[in-house]
């Protein structure tokens, strides 16, 4: 139990009458690269929004880091290590990077209140710490996030997860937007974070993606968890039949 | 970009990708300005518009000039630094001008004489109540309140009916404009103390408003209220994720336009040693104008305190350089307007090449 990083049990989330999540049973271990994968409306963001507790579920329970948690809002989510990527990227787009890094949580120098005084040397050295650590590369901090390009701002929105000691990262779908260069350099951000054992859930659509840098493959299908497998005991064809449904039942991990 | 590899992170500086800051071509403008005045001067008018031409005054530039460039937009700049942070956080203010009347008014009856000459002051409004001749602090902190209180009714509607900002400062515009006329049923209130009067006098004004811009620009620069009003003005919805309470800064922000509103009223009354409901008309849009002039952008999230200072001299060097030319009135009005129209697509362009270059 000990080495489960987030586990939930029964997730569940109706909007009105629409069952949007069914009964999600789900669990991430240390270290570990899982991917949800499933179509359009199957309820994958859904489920992570439940996690972030930017909707409140309906039914279930979540355990984080060891506590059942009832997270009220998505601040208190990441105060508690889950950071998440969104898909809608949160960067101030007149703001350098480490201005964005510390959006919300700047490091103070002194306390006045709204007019606290900014500790900018360590938020730029914290900054420079996280990029090569997560092996983003920025051609010069102190440009504002409006004269960069998709993939360097997708890169800032990952390094961001990175400054803090998140136990947590949710990406959803965080190379959509991006060409083939820079989707490749998210890539290698993912990979890094791997060797740094920093658990994360990535939401992807992405077959090859997925089978890359995943350990672990869950599939949504219409509000519910139909397959979980490890990637060596499975491909991409076993896959698709459970997103579209041509392979029904929950396929449990063998072993 | 290009060799990114597995593992291998860092920063790297590039200083061909560096831009100069916003503030430089507004100052390069000012100057291109001052300098299209200097020769209009030399070649025309045969006089200097910076320089002391003078044999009986002593000095390099014309002092008295430049007193009179700064000194005319000082009032109107201390609304212009509020303005500046309001549209830096992605809305506006129409309601200053009508602060500024309001709270003239209502200020300048709390720092009234109670006798003119031998005789009880004619204007005064608490002459019965004894509240005359009282310490400078008074009228001040009355002033301070109306501000705060318009600001805050202004950030309340803003951030709790979401309404836009336009609307609810346009209520404030009309509905201050109409205190500031009930206060003393449209009569003007004259007579100040010696010491409130003395807030306005001589170069005051110059040395509030500079003061206070350094204040801002430091406060915008290095504080995190100055960062939050900086995100919220660019992506509100990514500060709401990042925790950023945005209700409670808007609200702020505008309370903060209010008081610098209501300072500009003071050091106006101050400086004419009277009050009336008409004061600070057009007041808001020339604030804004200064503003935009500056580089700060309507859409939110750029621009600085310092860009609306050269914003402002801009305005007060184009008033002065049309008395210069012995111009019009008229003139300076539509070149104002002209001016303001042109910054604004210079500053789009700007952005656009910036954007293809990047």
């Amino acid at each position: 139990m000990t080495d489960i990083v987030l586990k939930t049990e029964n997730l569940t989330k109706r909007y009105g009458g629409v069952h949007a999540l069914e009964g999600a049973n789900f669990e991430l271990r240390k270290g570990e690269h899982v991917a949800i994968m499933g179509d359009n409306g199957a309820g994958k963001s859904t489920f992570v929004r439940q996690i972030t507790a930017v909707e409140q579920r309906t039914n279930g329970q979540v355990w984080f880091d060891g506590k059942e948690v009832n997270f009220t809002g998505p601040i208190e989510a990441r105060e508690a290590g889950i950071e998440t990527v969104f898909q809608n990227l949160a960067l101030a787009d007149d703001l350098d990077v480490p201005s964005n890094l510390f959006l919300g949580r700047e490091k103070v120098l002194f306390n006045l209140g709204p007019f606290s005084i900014l500790d900018r040397k360590y938020m730029r050295k914290a900054t420079e710490a996280a990029l090569v650590r997560t092996a983003v590369k920025i051609p010069n901090l102190s440009n504002t996030i409006r004269h960069m390009s998709g993939g360097q701002r997708q890169c800032v929105a990952i390094a961001r997860t990175a400054t803090f000691a998140s136990k947590l990262i949710i990406m959803d779908e965080p190379t959509a937007a991006l060409g083939v260069q820079e989707t490749a350099q998210v890539e290698n951000i993912i990979r890094t974070l791997k060797d740094n054992g920093e658990p994360l859930i990535l939401i992807s659509h992405n077959m090859r993606q997925v089978f890359d840098l995943c350990d672990r493959i869950v599939v949504f299908r219409r509000g519910r968890i139909v397959a979980n497998l490890r990637k060596e005991n499975t491909d991409g064809q076993d896959i698709v039949s459970y997103i579209t449904g041509a392979k029904t039942g929950e396929a449990e991990l063998a072993a | 970009m290009s060799q990114t590899s597995h593992g291998v992170g860092g920063v790297s500086y590039d200083a061909k990708k560096r831009t100069w800051p916003a503030e430089f071509n507004v100052f390069l403008a000012l100057v291109i300005l001052v300098v299209i005045f200097e020769l209009i001067g030399r070649i025309f008018l045969g006089d200097s518009f910076l320089f002391n031409t003078r044999s009986d005054v002593s000095g390099l530039f014309n002092e008295a000039r430049l007193q009179i460039i700064i000194l005319q937009v000082s009032i109107v700049g201390i609304i212009a630094i509020g303005v500046t942070q309001v549209i830096i956080t992605g809305g506006i203010d129409l309601s200053s001008g009508s602060i500024v009347g309001a709270t003239a008014m209502i200020a300048m009856s709390f720092a009234q004489v109670a006798t003119v000459n031998g005789n009880p002051n004619p204007k005064a409004m608490f002459l019965a109540q004894g509240w005359t001749d009282l310490p400078v602090i008074v009228p001040l902190l009355v002033a301070v309140g109306c501000g705060l209180l318009a600001g805050l009714v202004n950030g309340a509607l803003i951030a709790y009916t979401r309404i836009p900002p336009f609307i609810a400062t346009l209520g404030m515009m009309v509905t201050a404009r109409g205190i500031a006329k009930w206060w003393s049923k449209g009569q003007p209130i004259s007579f100040p103390t010696d010491s409130f009067a003395a807030i306005g006098k001589g170069l005051m004004p110059v040395i509030i408003f500079l003061s206070l811009a350094v204040l801002f620009q430091l406060i915008m620069t290095y504080t995190r209220y100055g960062k939050h009003c900086y995100a919220i003005g660019s992506n509100e919805d990514a500060a709401r994720m990042s925790g950023i309470k945005i209700a409670n800064h808007k609200i702020l922000v505008y309370v903060i336009a209010g008081i610098l509103a209501a300072l500009a009223a003071v050091v106006l009354s101050s400086k004419n040693l009277t009050a009336q409901a008409g004061m600070g008309v057009m007041y808001e849009l020339d604030a804004i104008a200064m503003a935009v002039i500056g580089g700060v952008s309507l859409s939110g999230g750029r621009g600085s305190i310092v860009g609306t200072v050269i914003g402002s001299l801009i305005f007060g060097v184009i008033i002065s350089g049309f008395t210069f030319l012995r111009l019009d009135a008229y003139y300076q009005e539509m070149v104002k307007g002209v001016i303001i129209v042109g910054a604004v697509v210079l500053d789009q362009w700007r952005q656009r090449m910036r954007a293809l270059r990047a």
